[in-house]
């Protein structure tokens, strides 16, 4: 069985007419490196938020790892199954110092604490951010914040981590970083990855795909698949990489060029 | 300008009262301040005056610090004492000006009660100054523990004030934006009388607390997501722990507080 399995999921918000979420199927192996796309109101916050029972399916099931997430009674081993990581990495850290914080999920499972601060300074490696620990989180940088935030989550030995536009409002620097240690953490760490974001730049690094738009599941393949199909990325509300468009255009007036995904596979094909 | 003001007042050291343990030193600190109200002579005062020089030494505090904690009550000592002074009757008068009449008795209530301020004052800020405010949440998560039984929520305070502290800074800074793009839309926060400049606080205590309450929403849904179920069942990555010397300076507190208070 799939590690993350989807099944005819429909998802209605409160005093809202139309469905944020409508027949969605999807599953996830172990391991697996998932970005979703998709424009604001594609559904796919929602679609993470379902991963770790922060909702609950108006219709169709969640299962992670065997269990239904609509039964209340799995609601804590599924959050400590799947973490997540949201947008924005001030509001997500609780503690006055970078290793209470990421203590702070281990904490909550009820661990001794010796087990505690090995996994914290494991986690805080991990992402690059050993030798942190006792910095007070507000004199970090944000993608330094994001990381601690990750390493948070790491620490409560997830098996999937789902991260909700974790980049969105960092500057360049910090999303190298983050994105840097999300790709770490799945190929080293083996941590299954799902990636929300509406960078397509970001999820060149990912096994499959989803294209998400109007709450529903658009396309799912590898990303040399849907890179290619630019009809498809405009449809669904996003901006299709310089490098694609331009190996489009060049390639429409006659230049023989292999597929390529970012601009340094575009140079390569080029020079 | 915002950014100058401190949380709580610690300042970091490595003395004997540094390293007490922040439960002990929040007991000594209630013990010393039921002291400081059985205490009834000048003699007492001065006496406990001395413990807490002796305090103020041995936690190698710069002096000024301690007396600028007494800055802020100054006008409250004023008042007391010259509440006391003219108010209080009995005793013999000392000194009489038309209907302002002053004697022995309100003088005396008046010194004690002001002695009782500034030593209680003094006292609690060497509590606050030598405990970072981390240790001093946890100790008073420790002493409420037993309270528990009783429905108080030892746990679920001692987050609040860890949250609190954590999102002082935060606030500030948004805080210091939104009053640069007030300004920048030409709002005034400095001229005019108190009241005016009350009224022009609103532009930014508005945003600031639509803001902080986004961000108390994604802050729960984030603590859920990492399994935070309220304060019971939880461990903590650093424990307390007591050493002999805290116990050996509870002892010694205790007997310089009976001897304080019976003498």
């Amino acid at each position: 069985m799939s590690l993350i399995e989807i099944k005819d999921v429909d998802f209605l918000y409160r005093e809202q007419e139309n469905k944020a979420l409508s027949g969605v199927n999807l599953s996830i192996e172990k391991g697996e490196f998932i970005s979703i796309i998709g424009s604001n109101g594609s559904g796919k916050s929602t679609l993470a938020k379902l991963l770790n029972v922060l909702l609950v399916p108006t219709k169709g099931q969640v299962f992670v790892d065997g269990f239904d997430s609509s039964d209340p009674e799995n609601v804590w081993k599924i959050r400590q199954k799947v973490g997540m990581v949201f947008q924005n990495p001030d509001n997500q850290l609780v503690a006055t110092t970078v290793e209470d914080d990421v203590a702070f999920g281990p904490e909550n499972l009820a661990l001794p604490s010796d087990q505690i601060r090995e996994r914290v300074d494991k986690s805080l490696e991990m992402v690059g951010m050993g030798g942190y620990q006792s910095h007070p989180p507000h004199e970090l940088s944000g993608g330094q914040k994001q990381r601690i935030a990750i390493a948070g989550i790491i620490a409560m030995l997830p098996d999937c981590v789902v991260l909700d536009e974790p980049t969105a409002m960092l500057d360049p620097m910090g999303r190298k970083e983050v994105l840097k240690t999300i790709k770490y953490l799945n190929e080293e760490e083996g941590i299954t990855v799902i990636l929300i974001t509406h960078f397509m730049e970001e999820t060149i690094f990912s096994d499959r795909i989803v294209v998400m738009d109007g709450g529903e599941i658009k396309e799912i393949d590898k990303p040399a698949k849907i890179f290619q199909n630019i009809e498809l990325i405009k449809n669904a509300g996003l901006d299709v990489p310089v490098a694609v468009q331009m190996a489009n255009e060049l390639r429409s007036s006659g230049l023989n060029l292999p597929e390529v995904m970012d601009i340094e596979e575009l140079v390569n094909a080029l020079c | 300008m915002l950014k100058d003001i401190t949380i709580g007042q610690y300042i970091p050291g490595d003395s004997f009262i540094h390293k007490l343990d922040a439960r002990i030193k929040i007991i000594i600190t209630i013990i010393m301040i039921t002291v400081l109200f059985l205490i009834d002579s000048f003699i007492g005062f001065g006496l406990f005056l001395l413990f807490v020089i002796g305090v103020m030494v041995i936690s190698k505090l710069p002096v000024k610090r301690v007396l600028n904690g007494l800055k802020p009550v100054f006008f409250l000592i004023i008042i007391t004492l010259f509440l006391h002074m003219f108010l209080t009757r009995g005793g013999e008068v000392i000194w009489e000006w038309g209907f302002l009449r002053i004697e022995e008795e309100g003088l005396f209530t008046g010194l004690f009660m002001v002695g009782r301020i500034l030593l209680l004052i003094m006292f609690t800020s060497l509590l606050t100054l030598t405990t970072s405010p981390l240790q001093l949440t946890d100790g008073i998560e420790y002493l409420l523990k037993p309270l528990a039984r009783f429905g108080v929520p030892a746990g679920e305070l001692a987050m609040m004030m860890t949250i609190a502290l954590r999102f002082i800074p935060t606030l500030m800074e948004e805080a210091e934006k939104i009053m640069k793009a007030q300004k920048a839309r030409g709002a005034d926060f400095e001229s005019g009388n108190i009241i005016e400049r009350a009224k022009s606080l609103v532009p930014l205590l508005v945003p600031l607390f639509i803001s902080a309450f986004r961000r108390a929403d994604e802050l729960a849904l984030a603590m859920e997501s990492r399994c935070y179920q309220g304060g019971t069942n939880r461990t903590r990555l650093n424990e307390l722990e007591l050493r002999r010397s805290d116990i050996y300076a509870l002892i010694g507190v205790i007997i310089i507080a009976v001897l304080l208070s019976f003498r």
